[in-house]
């Protein structure tokens, strides 16, 4: 029992202490004429969440998170259904190493190599060139919800670029939920006629999905709280990570950088409860 | 297990291989842009191929002082977190108590939930009480999210320990250390090394929970993202890159081959 003590109190004085700090904090409000912080409970600043303004950002980061999240589990599924399949072990533990790694470098720099792949006259632009298919970054860039002035600044390359950084997070717990799939599973169902296809979408993929949950935490998770790389990529229009940053920052308003700090957090907690009644801790 | 079966198609292949080419391609050009002979912009291809950028990225005396920053910082909240998160994966491990499922779900969240929420959090909280923010905000706030990494690593490994050799080595008449160096130590301590330079890495490379935890002076990843937005000898960013990366890289690759092996002998 001793040994649980200064863990746990480290979790829970500074961890949730800290957490209890902020919620406290989120019940103060800005005086308007001033810009002081006047210290009495209200629920004043929250109800500014109802503002079209800030509605909007909730709404985009959500929507962007989402959308990171479900191009995530496409391009994971290849790579994690062929490391389940049909590798050697020894290759196995290669690839896990070789998807792995890349979450260990520091995600700054990788976000920073694409400020260079999709630079004006870069490598993007270049190979899309010699393949004669440089006409897709215009239709990209005036496509509606999406487009953007060049690719570095459109909503386009903010999606592809969060999607890299956290490819890996999806590819490794997919790839866990895959390879518990028993192989007599996949021949029932084609023994008993089903297509290849149908056998994919009521066989594999609902037993896929602990692992596509698990990895959805993560790529959910880290791009709705973010403020970095929107300011590197992206529109001008905030996210809810950016809005968290200014208003304490530049803006001075830390009850309501408090607020979008807590609908990030019951965001993702109500998203932990779903995870783990789908059963996603056991495959992360 | 599943058995292997008969070889993927080609469809297949080729998409997987060219997800892996996505996840390392970006990385090579990191590499390549230290090397261009442009200041200010990334055509491609390069038009020339310079090593000079690599002495004015070593003549910034900002940049070694940022490095060391980083190190420290790492330091301090791996060994917080080697402690903190060593004993309660013993702690857990042994015992069962009441409140232990709800603790494991506690434990997560440092990881689980967005990092802004834990860099806020300590920051409003710290200054609530009027405390100065600076180099021991960033090593509590580091530490908090490093204590999982270590916790989940030395947790999952005496899983795997058998309970019986604890009790074997008790009814042949070991003391309680005896049985710890002798039996726990020899299968747990390279969980802790790795879940050390684990630690190590996610506080090095850190920058959200940093940005607001932070006092005037930056840490590495702080001083790359400052430098993004310089016009001017831009590959110099790309060579403090490639050593952010370096620092991490190998010793993780050991980190992560300590754990695999047992892993697949289970």
């Amino acid at each position: 029992m001793l040994l649980l003590t200064p863990a746990v109190l480290w979790l829970v004085v500074v961890y949730l202490g800290s957490i209890a700090g902020l919620l406290r904090q989120s019940f103060w409000s800005i005086e308007e004429f001033t810009g002081l912080i006047d210290r009495t409970f209200t629920f004043t600043t929250y109800r500014q969440l109802v503002e079209p303004a800030n509605r909007d950002i909730i709404v985009r980061t959500a929507t962007l998170a989402a959308s990171v999240t479900v191009l995530c589990a496409v391009l994971a599924f290849p790579l994690a259904y062929y490391m389940a399949r049909f590798v050697t072990p020894r290759m196995k533990t290669f690839l896990y190493l070789a998807v792995l790694m890349p979450l260990w470098s520091s995600y700054l720099v990788r976000a920073l190599s694409w400020r260079q792949i999709l630079a004006e006259e870069g490598v993007l632009r270049w190979t899309l060139r010699k393949l004669h298919i440089d006409g897709v970054v215009d239709v990209i860039l005036s496509a509606p919800l999406v487009g953007g002035s060049s690719l570095i600044s459109s909503r386009f390359s903010l999606v592809l670029v969060y999607t890299y950084l956290w490819l890996p997070f999806m590819i490794l717990p997919l790839e866990t939920s895959l390879e518990r799939i028993p192989r007599s599973f996949l021949e029932a169902s084609s023994d008993l006629g089903a297509k290849p296809g149908l056998t994919f979408r009521r066989v594999v993929l609902p037993l896929a999905k602990p692992g596509l949950v698990a990895g959805s935490i993560f790529t959910f998770s880290l791009t709705l709280g973010d403020f970095i790389l929107p300011s590197m990529f992206g529109t001008s229009a905030f996210t809810l990570g950016q809005q968290v940053f200014v208003q304490q920052g530049v803006a001075g308003n830390d009850p309501l950088a408090a607020v979008f700090t807590f609908v990030a957090l019951v965001i993702m907690v109500v998203y932990l409860f779903l995870a783990k009644r789908a059963g996603a801790f056991e495959a992360l | 297990m599943s058995a292997r079966s008969g070889s993927a198609g080609l469809g297949l292949r080729i998409c997987a291989f060219l997800v892996m080419a996505f996840l390392y391609l970006p990385l090579a050009i990191i590499f390549l842009y230290a090397f261009t002979t442009q200041s200010t912009s990334f055509t491609f291809p390069p038009p020339g191929l310079t090593t000079e950028w690599f002495s004015v990225a070593f003549r910034q005396s900002d940049m070694w002082s940022a490095l060391r920053l980083s190190v420290t910082v790492a330091t301090f909240a791996t060994a917080v977190s080697l402690l903190l998160g060593g004993l309660l994966a013993a702690a857990v491990y042994r015992a069962r108590f009441f409140g232990r499922d709800a603790l494991a779900f506690v434990v997560v969240l440092p990881i689980a939930l967005p990092g802004i929420v834990t860099g806020i959090a300590l920051r409003s909280t710290v200054e609530q009480f009027g405390l100065p923010i600076g180099y021991w905000t960033i090593v509590v706030g580091h530490a908090t999210f490093c204590i999982v990494i270590v916790y989940n690593n030395v947790v999952a490994r005496l899983r795997r320990m058998s309970p019986n050799v604890v009790e074997a080595s008790s009814d042949l008449g070991a003391s309680g250390w005896q049985t710890f160096r002798w039996v726990v130590w020899p299968n747990v301590a390279t969980a802790i090394l790795a879940g050390g330079v684990l630690a190590f890495a996610l506080s090095f490379d850190e920058i959200i929970v940093t940005t607001f935890t932070r006092g005037s002076e930056p840490t590495l990843p702080i001083y790359i993202y400052n430098s993004l937005f310089r016009p001017r000898n831009k590959p110099v960013t790309n060579v403090v890159a490639l050593l952010a990366i370096t620092v991490t890289f190998v010793p993780v690759l050991i980190a992560q081959l300590l754990t695999r092996d047992r892993e697949s002998v289970r």
